[in-house]
C-alpha cells in the first residue's frame, strides 16, 4: 500500500522554486550591504592613500591643498577623548549602578529608564543644540574644548549606561550573597565584589561610545568647533577641531585635492576607529572567558 | 495487524555521537506503538527520523533504511513535505501559532493548495471534531488559539495535524505539559483515533504506556532493548534491563 | 606567664577595636553617601533631557513671538537670510521627508530581507561572517557616508539620469538608507529570533517550506518587532545631518522630484551654526525652531516604537 502516491509532486515542485528563488533573493539583498561597505572602503582607499603622508599628520590645515593636515584635528580628537573618556566614564558607571543595584523598582526608576531609552533616540544634532545654549552661551564656555567635550559626554552617556548595566546585570547573584554573607555593606559589595566582575564589560561599552564619538561630527559644527585651526589647544577652554570637521571642511571644497584629503582623513578617522573597536573585541573575550 | 513502518538497520549520527544502533523494528497500522525508556535512551530521535524532522539537525547522518507501507521515506521517491503531511506530529509543548483556532487548523491544508473556503470549513470542522474540540471552540473560531487552555491547545495541534489528512499521527510526550485530567482526554482522544490512525507515542511516563498503547519499545542507549505487545512486556519481560527499569530501578 | 598572654591579647583587641571602628565609620558613611551620589549620576540623564526641552521651547517661544507660529508650521516659502525674509518650514520638512522616505524605501526591503536570511536560512558559519560585517557598517561614522555618497553615488547616478545635479535627494536618500540598514536587520532579527523554535517545528511538521515558515509564521509572529524597527529607522533617517548636509545640498526646495537638490530639516541647522549668526537674531531662533519640530518628531515616533515593540513582548 502505497500512501504517497496522491503526492501532488507538481505542487510540492512549485513551493520549493518560489523557496529558492526567495533564498536567492534573501542572500542577495543581504549582500547589498556588504558589497556597500567593501565599495565605500575600496573607493576611500583609492582616493585617499596617496595623501596619506607625513606632512598630513606633522601640518597644520592650510588654503593651499599642497603639504596640509590635520594636526590641530588629530590632537583635539585625542583631547576630546581624554576630557571625555573620565567623565562620561564616572557618570554612566554611576548611574548603571544606582539603577542595578540602589533604585527601587518604581515610577521613578521607570521613568529614569525610559528616558535614557528616549536619549539614545534623539538625533545627535539636537544635543548640539543643548551643547550651544547651554555650554557654550549660558555658562559661556565659548567655543571651547570643554563645551564640546561636555556636549559628546551627554550624547554618549545614554550608550555607557546602557552597556554597564548590562554588564553588572551579567554579574552572578552568587558572588553578591557570598560578599554580603562576609559581614560587607552594600557600598563594600558594589565596589569590591560586582564592579570587578562587571568592569571588563563596562569598558568595552564605554570604548564603543568613545568610537561613537570621535566619528560624531553634526553636534561638534553646532556648537562651531572651528574648521580652521592652525595651533594646539593648550586649555580646556581654547578652540579646537576634530577629524571628522577637518573633513568635512575639505569635503565642502570643490578642489579634487581637497577632496583627496578628506579621503586621506578617513582612512585616518578609520583606522582609529578599527583600532578602538578592537581593543573592545579584545576585551569582549576575555569577559566572556572569565563569566 | 499489517505492518505500516518498517525501520531496517536504522543508524544515526550526530555528528560523532552514535544516537541509534542498528535499530529494526516494525510498527503496525491502527494501532498504538509507545517507545518508553529514559531521557536520552533515543526515543524521540527515532521519532522524528520517522518525518525526517531530524533532517534540520546539522550533523545528522544516518544509515540503513526506514520504509513506510514499503516506500523507502530517504529516498527521492517521496518529498519530504508530503511525508510531513502524510505523518502528523504533536509535540511536547502545545504549540499553536499564533493566529485565529481557525487559522491554525486550515494552515496545514492551506498549505497543500486548498485555497476554497467551503473546503476549507469542512475540513476545520472535521479536524475540530475528530479532536473533540468542536463543542468548545465552534463559537469562536475566529479568537486567538493563545486563548486556550493547555490541555484545548493540545488538542488544537492535533487538529491542525489531521487537517492535512495523515495516515499517521506521532505523539512526542503530548502529555508531559499537560494536567492530569487533560492528559486523560489526549489518551481518551488517541483510542479513538487509532482506528483510523495509526499512532506512534513516545513516553516519559510508563503507566501512561501501559494504559494506552497496544505495542510498546524500549530503548536504552540507541538500541532496542525488547518490542512485544504491551501486557507482555509489562508482565513478562524477557530482558532483564526491561524488568530494571519498568518495576523503576533506573531511569 | 598565663595572665600576662591574656593581657596583651586584651591590648591587642583593644588596638584593633579602635581601628575597627575608625574602619567602620568610614565605611559606614561611604555606605550612606554612595547611593545619593548615584542617584545624582543617573539625574544627569534626566536633567539632559528637561535642558533639551527647556532649551528648545524658551528658544522657540522668542522665535514665534516675531514669526507667527501658523507661518511657521504653514508657510511653503523658506528664505532665512535672503530678503523678504520667509520662515515657512514645510519645504525643509518636505525635503526631510524626501530623504527619509527614499532611505525607508531602500532599509526597510533589505533590512527585512537579510534579517530573514540571517534567521531562518543563514548557516552559522554564514551568520558569524555577516553579523559582524553588518555592525562595522553601523559603525561607520556618517561624515564617511557623505564622502561616499558624494564621491560614488552621486556621479553614479548622474551617469543614469542627466538632469541630475551635484547635490540631489536621491544620493543622499540611498546612502542614509544603506546607513540603516543594519538597524532595521538586527533589530528584526532580534524580534523574529524571539518566535519560539516550536512554532517553526509545529509549521515543519506540517510540510511546510522554509519560505512558508519564514513568511507565514515568523514574520507575522514577530511582526511588531519589526514594524517597531521600522519606525525607528524613520525616526533615524529623520534626524540623519551630514550625510544630508554634504550631498542633499542647501535649497529649500518643495519639489517632488528626488534628483533636484533640497535642503533637510537638520542641514539648515548646520548651515546656520556654521555662518556667524549673533545671538539673539531671528536666524538664530529659527535654528531652536526647527530642532524643535526635528525633536517633536522623533522623540514621537520612538515613542511609538517603543508602544509597539512593548505590545510584541506580551504576545509570548
Amino acid at each position: 500500500m502505497n500512501i504517497f502516491q496522491d503526492a501532488n509532486r507538481t505542487q510540492i515542485a512549485g513551493r520549493r522554486r518560489t523557496d529558492w528563488l526567495l533564498h536567492i533573493l534573501f542572500v542577495v539583498a543581504t549582500s547589498i550591504g556588504v558589497i556597500a561597505l567593501c565599495a565605500l572602503i575600496v573607493d576611500i582607499l583609492i582616493d585617499g592613500i596617496a595623501r596619506l603622508q607625513p606632512d598630513l599628520f606633522t601640518n597644520f590645515p592650510s588654503r593651499r591643498a599642497e603639504g596640509s593636515g590635520m594636526k590641530s584635528a588629530l590632537v583635539g580628537t585625542i583631547y576630546m577623548l581624554l576630557i571625555m573618556a573620565p567623565i562620561s566614564f564616572i557618570f554612566g558607571v554611576g548611574a548603571a549602578i544606582y539603577l542595578e543595584e540602589y533604585a527601587k523598582k518604581g515610577k521613578i526608576t521607570r521613568l529614569i529608564q525610559l528616558n535614557i531609552s528616549t536619549l539614545a533616540g534623539v538625533p545627535s544634532i539636537v544635543y548640539g543644540i543643548l551643547g550651544l545654549a547651554l555650554f557654550v552661551r549660558l555658562l559661556a564656555l565659548d567655543r571651547s574644548l570643554i563645551a564640546g567635550a561636555l556636549t559628546m559626554t551627554l550624547l554618549v552617556l545614554p550608550i555607557i549606561i546602557v552597556s554597564a548595566q548590562e554588564a553588572i546585570r551579567a554579574v552572578p547573584k552568587s558572588r553578591r550573597d557570598a560578599s554580603f554573607a562576609l559581614g560587607a555593606t552594600k557600598w563594600q559589595t558594589v565596589y569590591r565584589s560586582v564592579l570587578p566582575s562587571a568592569l571588563p564589560g563596562v569598558l568595552t561599552g564605554v570604548i564603543l561610545a568613545m568610537s561613537r564619538a570621535i566619528g560624531e561630527t553634526a553636534p561638534l559644527v553646532m556648537i562651531g568647533a572651528l574648521t580652521y585651526v592652525a595651533f594646539l589647544p593648550e586649555g580646556l577652554k581654547d578652540s579646537f577641531t576634530v577629524i571628522p570637521i577637518q573633513v568635512y571642511n575639505w569635503l565642502s571644497k570643490p578642489k579634487v585635492e581637497f577632496q583627496e584629503l578628506a579621503a586621506s582623513g578617513i582612512i585616518v578617522l578609520l583606522a582609529l576607529l578599527l583600532l578602538m573597536n578592537f581593543s573592545a573585541i579584545l576585551l569582549r573575550n576575555k569577559y566572556q572567558k572569565n563569566v | 495487524m499489517e505492518a505500516l513502518i518498517n525501520i531496517n538497520k536504522l543508524n544515526l549520527f550526530y555528528g560523532a555521537f552514535h544516537a541509534l544502533k542498528d535499530v529494526t523494528l516494525t510498527i503496525p497500522e491502527k494501532a498504538i506503538t509507545a517507545f518508553i525508556g529514559p531521557s536520552g535512551c533515543g526515543k524521540s530521535t527515532l521519532l522524528r527520523t520517522l518525518n525526517r524532522m531530524n533532517d534540520m539537525i546539522p550533523g545528522t547522518r544516518i544509515e540503513g533504511g526506514i520504509a513506510i507501507g514499503g516506500t523507502e521515506i530517504y529516498s527521492n521517491e517521496v518529498d519530504v513535505e508530503t511525508l510531513r503531511k502524510k505523518v502528523g506530529m504533536v509535540f511536547q509543548q502545545p504549540n499553536p501559532f499564533p493566529k485565529s483556532i481557525y487559522d491554525n487548523v486550515a494552515y496545514g491544508p492551506r498549505l497543500h493548495g486548498i485555497t476554497s473556503k467551503k473546503e476549507l470549513d469542512e475540513i476545520v470542522e472535521t479536524s475540530l471534531k475528530s479532536a473533540v474540540l468542536w463543542d468548545e471552540v465552534k463559537d469562536h473560531l475566529k479568537r486567538s488559539a493563545f486563548g486556550l487552555s493547555g490541555g484545548q491547545q493540545q488538542r488544537l495541534c492535533i487538529a491542525r495535524a489531521l487537517a492535512v489528512n495523515p495516515n499517521i499521527l506521532l505523539m512526542d510526550e503530548a502529555t508531559s505539559a499537560l494536567d492530569p485530567i487533560s492528559t486523560l482526554k489526549i489518551e481518551e482522544l488517541a483510542q479513538e483515533l487509532k482506528d483510523k490512525y495509526t499512532i506512534v507515542m513516545v513516553t516519559h511516563n510508563m503507566h501512561q504506556a501501559a494504559r494506552v498503547s497496544n505495542q510498546t519499545v524500549f530503548f536504552l542507549n540507541g538500541e532496542v532493548i525488547e518490542y512485544s505487545d504491551t501486557e507482555k512486556l509489562f508482565s513478562n519481560p524477557t530482558d532483564q534491563r526491561t524488568e530494571d527499569y519498568i518495576s523503576g530501578r533506573f531511569g | 606567664m598565663q595572665s600576662e598572654g591574656l593581657q596583651s591579647i586584651d591590648q591587642a583587641q583593644t588596638v584593633n577595636k579602635e581601628l575597627y571602628e575608625f574602619k567602620n565609620k568610614r565605611v559606614s558613611i561611604m555606605n550612606k553617601l554612595m547611593p545619593v551620589v548615584l542617584f545624582l549620576c543617573a539625574s544627569v540623564s534626566v536633567l539632559t533631557t528637561i535642558g533639551i526641552v527647556f532649551t528648545l521651547i524658551t528658544e522657540t517661544y522668542q522665535f514665534f513671538k516675531q514669526i507667527p507660529i501658523l507661518d511657521f508650521l504653514f508657510g511653503t516659502k523658506w528664505s532665512p537670510l535672503i530678503p523678504p525674509k520667509s520662515f515657512g518650514v514645510l519645504p525643509l520638512l518636505s525635503g526631510t521627508l524626501m530623504i527619509t522616505f527614499i532611505a525607508c524605501l531602500v532599509a526597510i526591503p533589505l533590512g527585512l530581507a537579510s534579517a530573514i536570511y540571517l534567521s531562518e536560512y543563514a548557516p552559522k558559519r554564514v551568520r558569524k561572517i555577516i553579523k559582524p560585517i553588518l555592525e562595522v557598517l553601523a559603525g561607520v561614522p556618517t561624515i564617511v557616508y557623505g564622502y561616499f555618497a558624494l564621491s560614488l553615488v552621486t556621479p553614479l547616478i548622474q551617469s543614469l539620469f542627466d538632469s541630475a545635479g551635484v547635490f540631489n535627494a536621491l544620493s543622499a536618500g540611498i546612502v542614509v538608507g544603506i546607513m540603516i540598514i543594519p538597524m532595521v536587520s538586527s533589530l528584526s532579527e532580534d524580534a523574529m529570533s524571539a518566535v519560539p523554535r516550536s512554532l517553526r517545528d509545529g509549521a515543519y511538521a506540517l510540510g511546510a517550506t522554509r519560505f512558508e515558515v519564514a513568511l507565514k509564521i515568523v514574520v507575522p509572529a514577530a511582526f511588531s518587532g519589526i514594524v517597531a524597527s521600522a519606525v525607528l529607522a524613520f525616526s533615524r533617517a529623520i534626524g540623519e545631518t551630514m550625510i544630508v548636509t554634504v550631498a542633499a545640498g542647501s535649497t529649500p526646495n518643495m519639489t517632488v522630484n528626488p534628483l533636484d537638490s533640497i535642503q533637510t530639516m537638520t542641514a539648515y541647522i548646520v548651515q546656520v551654526s556654521l555662518g556667524d549668526t549673533p545671538h539673539g537674531s531671528i536666524e538664530y531662533g529659527s535654528i531652536f525652531a526647527v530642532g524643535m519640530t526635528l525633536f517633536v518628531i522623533t522623540f514621537l515616533l520612538n515613542i511609538l516604537a517603543q508602544y509597539i515593540a512593548r505590545k510584541f513582548r506580551e504576545e509570548y
